[in-house]
């Protein structure tokens, strides 16, 4: 079984290098895809235009069986020779930037640039693409290809579209590679605890004239000293950010409201739970001693997980960007990945290229780079289909 | 609205939704043995042009192969504009070295004109590369009625997609020039015309052998000469044109639009008088003037605005050697 894998390995890397220039022969494809799925704003939760977008592509690309569900999702299958098994490939479809903002691309001769370009418009747009591109290195694959894109993956969405499919997929998924525009080379395997929140504050006295109490930013401030004093263990690392706050509307009235958003990162197994123990103490504590109404609102949750280092996934992942010459970075997950780490379905997450400089505003990704991390995922997949997720198993 | 003009609009005004199947489309085309080429004339249009290449490439030849060609015919950019659009697969050409005996003139009409020497389609399509919104409707929706109706020589675009109208009739049009000057021309010499939407949209699509027989003005004048050379020598029954719904791109200022007017009626002045409408028309100054004002001091710039024209291309020797001969 190893011999065989193996052997299969070795075919999958030989084509690994022509794979990159098939890719290249689609550029202006894969190219158009992006500047239309980049032109279409896709806030978390305000996905529908850009899933109708991606469900005619697919039309167009012959696929028959084209679906959404509930919860949003687009959906596709790409039929296998001998079907039967399935693989997962998922990009989510929501971006950072509202539909407020200019959503013009623009294209350079070494860049694409846009408001939400990077994260994740490329991603879509490779899974826009996927199905020609197969076609075009006569890749055929034996298990069926599901492709999605998924909605509501971001900030309040946390992965509610992945989630959604996963909790009511008729049938199992040998495995699934999330695709993600920026960085090339990374490698996800494993998703980190992560505890996303905000903790909310009422002042209901702040309106009063002569109120000398410091109001919701006062109270806020005292949360985040309070804070700062949890230690924190730098093996397994461990981060606790600060992400935003808002508050207050004038200069002579306390504030009556305001907001902390945060978020906790750790490879400890179970910090993540004993942090957010602390947290209610701390919000507890405050609010008396301020006399204000807090609460500890959780947005999102991801528990530790994923296959291991050794996994054969991951190793057939190391071997095709070694032979692309991507330099791997591991870094772990709180994107979809989780959501199939927590359904034991062996997964990675890929990216597809380099970020290029850009305005604050906006977001910008080099060209050349992509033809490498689209070779970079055909490949993978041919790996998964060829069986290394069978050697270990699940 | 006489009911001639009415008739004509309805018949010869189309939405792109109309030619959205783009497979019917390449059919018909094909059937009848047509070529189509793409221009897009340039000036300094880095900030666009790689978007509009990579989205027709990919689409209208890539996907579906309605374009036979991409080109784009630049002017002399100092900016990135040639070699963006090469990258991505456009053929890219400098005016001044198109047919470089007949010598080399600055504007927009020049980059049109020569284009039908260098293309090589029985349609050429002209797009604007300041587009914002790009869509393969911009070609689209222009070559379909040359394609379905031999009849149809030039057909031009317009757009027309309210955001927000509460009743059932809203004015639709051009814009400040067309409103201001070229529709009320229009409406006291030619009333046919003025039902052609927007005069000055710098999209239109138009067989070769109507492109060829026109006089080009290589100015602002263009559009409006194209308009009234057509319909003196073919008629209405040779236009139609098709609402691409909405274009996004910068907006020009008042002073940019004067300048443009002045161009426009040195055109439209001298068909009036070579049509025998206006006679013995006095020499006209070429010499566009208008205020600038700083506190109460006033200033009087001007600016030299001559609208010279290219012959119709088939009078060119190398252009009927090159295109005649062969056939």
């Amino acid at each position: 079984m190893v011999g065989e894998a193996d052997t299969a390995i070795a075919s999958i890397l030989s084509q690994a290098v022509s794979h990159r220039k098939g890719a290249g022969r689609l550029k202006d494809i894969l190219l158009a895809n992006l500047v239309m799925v980049g032109e279409i704003p896709a806030e978390t939760c305000k996905e529908e235009k850009r899933i109708r977008f991606v469900m005619d592509r697919f039309r167009e690309c012959g696929l028959d069986k084209i679906s959404t569900d509930e919860a949003n999702n687009v959906l596709s299958v790409l039929p296998g020779r001998e079907g039967g098994e399935s693989i997962l490939v998922c990009a989510h479809i929501d971006t950072l930037f509202d539909g407020a903002v200019d959503h013009n691309v623009k294209v350079s001769t070494e860049s694409v640039e846009g408001a939400g370009i990077a994260d994740n418009s490329l991603g879509v747009a490779v899974l826009c693409t996927l199905p020609t591109l197969l076609q075009e290195l006569g890749v055929r694959l034996d298990a069926d290809l599901i492709l999605m894109g998924a909605s509501q993956s971001l900030g309040r969405g946390n992965l509610r579209g992945i989630g959604f499919f996963l909790d009511h997929h008729p049938g199992d998924i040998k495995a699934g590679v999330c695709v993600e525009g920026v960085d090339l080379g990374r490698l996800s395997y494993q998703s980190i605890g992560m505890l996303r929140g905000e903790i909310v504050c009422r002042d209901a006295k702040a309106a009063s004239e002569g109120h000398f109490a410091g109001g919701a930013i006062g109270a806020l401030s005292e949360v985040v000293r309070w804070m700062e004093r949890i230690p924190i263990p730098h093996r397994p690392r461990t981060t606790i950010n600060l992400g935003a706050v808002h508050a207050g509307k004038s200069f002579h009235l306390p504030a009556a409201r305001g907001g902390l958003k945060f978020e906790v990162r750790s490879e400890q197994s179970g910090f993540v739970e004993t942090l957010q123990e602390r947290l209610k103490e701390i919000v507890s504590q405050v609010a008396w001693e301020n006399d204000v109404e807090l609460e500890l609102q959780v947005i999102a949750r991801r528990r530790n997980g994923g296959i291991e280092f050794g996994h054969p996934l991951t190793a057939a992942a190391k071997q095709v960007m070694e032979r692309l010459k991507i330099t791997p970075e591991v870094r772990p997950s709180v994107g979809e990945l989780s959501s199939l780490i927590s359904k034991n379905i062996p997964g990675i997450t890929l990216g597809i290229t380099e970020r290029a400089p850009s305005p604050e505003s906006s977001e910008a990704v080099r060209i050349e780079p992509m033809f490498s991390g689209i070779a970079q995922l055909v490949a993978v997949l041919q790996a998964i289909d060829g069986g290394v997720c069978d050697v270990e198993g699940k | 609205m006489s009911k001639a003009s009415d008739t004509w609009l309805n018949a010869n005004t189309f939405h792109h939704s109309a030619f959205w199947d783009l497979l019917k489309l390449i059919e018909e085309k094909e059937r009848k043995n047509l070529t189509i080429s793409l221009c897009i004339p340039t000036l300094n249009e880095a900030n666009t042009i790689g978007k509009e290449i990579v989205i027709f490439k990919s689409e209208l030849m890539t996907r579906y192969p309605l374009l036979d060609e991409i080109a784009v015919i630049d002017s002399g950019s100092t900016d990135e504009t040639r070699a963006i659009a090469a990258s991505f697969g456009a053929d890219v050409y400098l005016d001044e070295e198109i047919l470089p005996e007949e010598g080399n003139k600055r504007g927009k009409g020049e980059n049109l004109w020569k284009a039908i020497y260098q293309l090589k389609g029985d349609i050429i399509v002209y797009v604007d590369a300041d587009i914002k919104n790009i869509h393969p409707r911009f070609v689209y929706g222009l070559v379909g009625p040359l394609i379905y109706n031999e009849t149809t020589q030039y057909v031009k675009a317009f757009y027309d997609r309210p955001l927000a109208f509460s009743q059932g009739i809203r004015p639709s049009g051009g814009g400040r020039v067309t409103e201001i000057l070229v529709r009320p021309l229009f409406s006291l010499f030619f009333p046919e015309l003025s039902a052609v939407i927007q005069p000055l949209s710098g999209e239109y699509a138009v067989r070769r052998q109507v492109l060829e027989r026109l006089a080009f003005p290589i100015g602002y004048g263009v559009e409006t000469a194209h308009l009234l050379d057509i319909y003196r020598q073919w008629g209405m029954k040779a236009f139609a044109q098709t609402d691409l719904d909405r274009r996004v791109h910068h907006n020009q200022t008042t002073i940019a639009l004067g300048r443009m007017s002045f161009g426009i009626l040195q055109t439209f002045l001298s068909r009036m008088e070579k049509f025998g409408i206006i006679k013995d028309l006095a020499e006209v100054s070429r010499i566009y003037r208008h205020f600038e004002a700083q506190d109460r001091s006033y200033r009087l710039n001007e600016k030299t605005i001559q609208e010279e024209e290219r012959p119709p291309m088939i009078e060119v020797a190398a252009y009927r050697e090159k295109f005649l001969t062969a056939s």
